[in-house]
């Protein structure tokens, strides 16, 4: 019974220090997006005030991320123990530099998504709950970069997908219905290998704490052993689904052109990426022996995962479709980094993943407005768009040069690191697989450019000659909702290609901090680590 | 399945099970029970009663859509980790606040208005997928 007094030492099970209030900020990401999705699903019927409480919540959420950040930047890595019970039992959120950025860069596209959606989803969309949905998948999205623990890294893993059928659903049309059938059971699949590894890694090692198993890792005496390589197997399997990676690509072109464009946008920027970091983690941070193992396999799935990505781009004419495979290539690109291993190549990744997430997002909401302006996002009846705003072809043109990773945008300096991190490595083909795949986008972007935006009109309208114009409905285009994300986020592709230093300073201090995990040990379990 | 031996019983039978998850909540902390269950009784109530006398009776009954519901179980389960801000402690470290109430003593703490917030979701998810499709079946 609970009146059975039994002495207990709590000093010994639990962290008694006062907590800094400062380091709520590793929590405060989580704890907006939760609180704030909650208060929006009570208010689901009221669709005015969704909409600004949900932009501004979004913006609390930037600027608490931005807030963790500095503070990570200031005091290095950061560890808030869940209940104050203390690692490995209890479940701890640690705060390094990658997580960090990752979650500031996710907390500014979400925002952007939140404006963008302000005009591009009406009331049904937002009586179906985009706002909480949106708000639900940023609580999973930051959790699962805050995350020290690897069960509860699975925990936001479901809560991001769970998010994420209701945002992919929203309308309920048919095609939506077919494309979340798709991406659902893949991700059941997936989600189901995940658990099951990390039974498996929990069977070996006795322990979920990501710190405590890199611990024990460097402790085996026998690293490479039957057992831990079928674990790391699995978890590439796993992470390879959820990034949509060659051979398990299929999922992603199939369902991301079925939801509202600005779904579709979040999706392209967030989802693929949280795979990539878990990745990162797992492999560069946790199993270094089992990535070393897997290098190879990891080298060759990139290379393809590379090659698939760019050649299914050109083969597109649905702009939203082109779109989901550079989202492919540019998956491959971070598999390249986390096949090298180096601080280098993982800097490289980490960076791309940051530029893949701003310049996805921006293409997605780049790409509903052309079909805004134009009235379709088919290449074969879009023209003109030039004519139509110069300004806009501008930007659009800034985000093609930037996703094929010509200067001077913010494509260009991950590809740079990455390809001179694999030649530095001897993973000559792994380097020109970069440099092809960039060639390969370059070509298919150059191609929407010009079909959309410098031909006069639709397909077979004569050089030189100008078609008359589609009329669309261009009321959603009047106010900033539409074009001030998409200024946000170019001017941040601007700002990484011109001023990269802070983020390759940002990025190097990420990798360092995984490749050499002695400072995120010792910030779990204090200093004895 | 609207026979007249179970449209009578279904009301008193909701109401008990209701009783009975109010009961198993209160218990979960030391013993087996708490929320999950409890919101799973209380949520098979409301599909009781909803077979028995049509899903409009129940969603006048419980007032409030439950997707309203699962989301105030969602804010004060959130909110009740937070208390420990206050305390310079980490989030959801436990609060406990035990008083005499006419010689018992009741011990209140953060983990019961967690445990209530997850009642509420697990009431609110399920009674709503639950109260979904009882709806479609008899349309």
């Amino acid at each position: 019974m609970a009146g059975s007094s039994v002495s207990v030492d709590y000093s010994e099970a639990m962290a008694t220090a006062p907590i800094a209030s400062g380091d709520w900020l590793v929590i405060a990401p989580i704890l907006i997006t939760m609180l704030g999705g909650a208060v929006c699903l009570m208010l689901r019927k009221n669709t005015d005030i969704q909409a600004k409480m949900g932009i501004a919540l979004l913006g609390l959420l930037v600027l608490a991320s931005l807030g963790l950040l500095i503070r990570v930047l200031d005091h290095g890595v950061i560890t808030m123990v869940m209940g104050s019970w203390l690692p490995p039992f209890g479940i701890a959120l640690t705060a390094d530099a990658l997580g960090a950025t990752l979650t500031l860069i996710g907390a500014i596209v979400a925002f952007c998504a939140g404006v963008y959606g302000a005009s591009t989803v009406d009331s049904t969309g937002r009586r179906y709950g985009f706002y909480p949905f949106l708000l639900l998948l940023m609580t999973g999205v930051s959790g699962a970069f805050l995350t020290a623990d690897i069960f509860n890294l699975y925990v936001w893993f479901e809560v991001l997908l769970i998010s994420s059928y209701g945002l992919l659903i929203l309308g309920n049309d048919r095609i939506q219905l077919d494309g979340a059938v798709k991406y659902g059971v893949l991700n059941l699949v997936g989600t189901n290998l995940f658990l099951i590894a990390t039974g498996l890694l929990y069977g070996i090692f006795g322990t979920l704490n990501m710190a405590d198993i890199a611990i024990k890792v460097a402790e085996l005496e026998n690293p490479a052993s039957g057992t831990l390589a079928t674990v790391a197997a699995l978890y590439f399997l796993a992470f390879a689904m959820k990034a949509a990676a060659f051979p398990v690509n299929f999922w992603l072109p199939a369902s991301y052109h079925t939801p509202n464009i600005v779904v579709s946008a979040v999706f392209a920027g967030l989802l693929t990426k949280v795979g990539v970091y878990a990745l990162i983690r797992i492999f560069v941070l946790i199993l270094p022996e089992s990535r070393i193992f897997m290098s190879d396999v990891i080298g060759w799935v990139a290379i393809v995962t590379l090659l698939t990505g760019a050649i299914g781009a050109l083969a597109q004419s649905e702009v939203r479709r082109l779109l989901g495979y550079l989202v492919i290539a540019g998956i491959g690109s971070m598999l390249a980094g986390v096949a090298v291993g180096s601080v280098l190549a993982v800097s490289g990744a980490i960076f791309y993943a940051v530029h893949s997430i701003i310049v996805m997002t921006a293409l997605y909401m780049a790409s509903g407005i052309m079909n805004l302006l134009g009235g379709s996002y088919d290449l074969r009846k879009l023209g003109g768009l030039y004519q139509k705003n110069v300004t806009f072809a501008g930007v659009f043109l800034v985000l093609v040069f930037a996703v094929s990773g010509l200067p001077p945008f913010s494509g260009f300096w991950p590809k740079v690191i990455l390809v001179d991190a694999a030649f530095q490595d001897d993973r000559v083909w792994l380097g020109a697989a970069i440099l092809i795949s960039g060639f390969l986008t370059t070509l298919a972007m150059g191609r929407v450019w010009i079909y959309a935006f410098w031909r006069g009109g639709p397909e077979g309208t004569p050089d030189g000659q100008t078609a008359q114009s589609v009329v669309t409905d261009t009321s959603q285009l009047t106010g900033a909702a539409v074009w001030l994300p998409l200024g946000i986020l170019t001017a941040l592709i601007i700002y990484f290609g011109l001023q990269p230093e802070w983020m390759l300073e940002l990025s190097t201090q990420g990798a360092s901090g995984v490749v050499d995990p002695l400072g995120y040990v010792r910030s779990v379990f204090g200093g004895e680590g | 399945m609207r026979t007249i031996i179970f449209r009578t019983i279904a009301p008193y039978l909701a109401a008990l099970m209701v009783l009975f998850s109010i009961f198993v909540l209160l218990r979960g902390h030391n013993e087996p029970g708490g929320g999950f269950i409890g919101g799973l009784i209380a949520a098979s109530a409301l599909a009781i009663y909803g077979i028995a006398c049509g899903v409009a009776s129940v969603r006048r009954a419980i007032v409030f859509h439950p997707m309203g519901v699962a989301g105030f179980g969602l804010f004060i389960g959130a909110l009740a980790g937070t208390l420990s801000f206050f305390k310079n402690q980490a989030f959801m470290t436990s609060q406990w606040l035990i008083f005499d109430l006419f010689g018992v003593e009741i011990p209140l703490s953060t983990p019961l208005v967690f445990d209530i917030g997850v009642y509420l979701v697990v009431v609110g998810a399920i009674g709503s997928i639950a109260l979904a499709l009882e709806e479609r079946e008899t349309d």
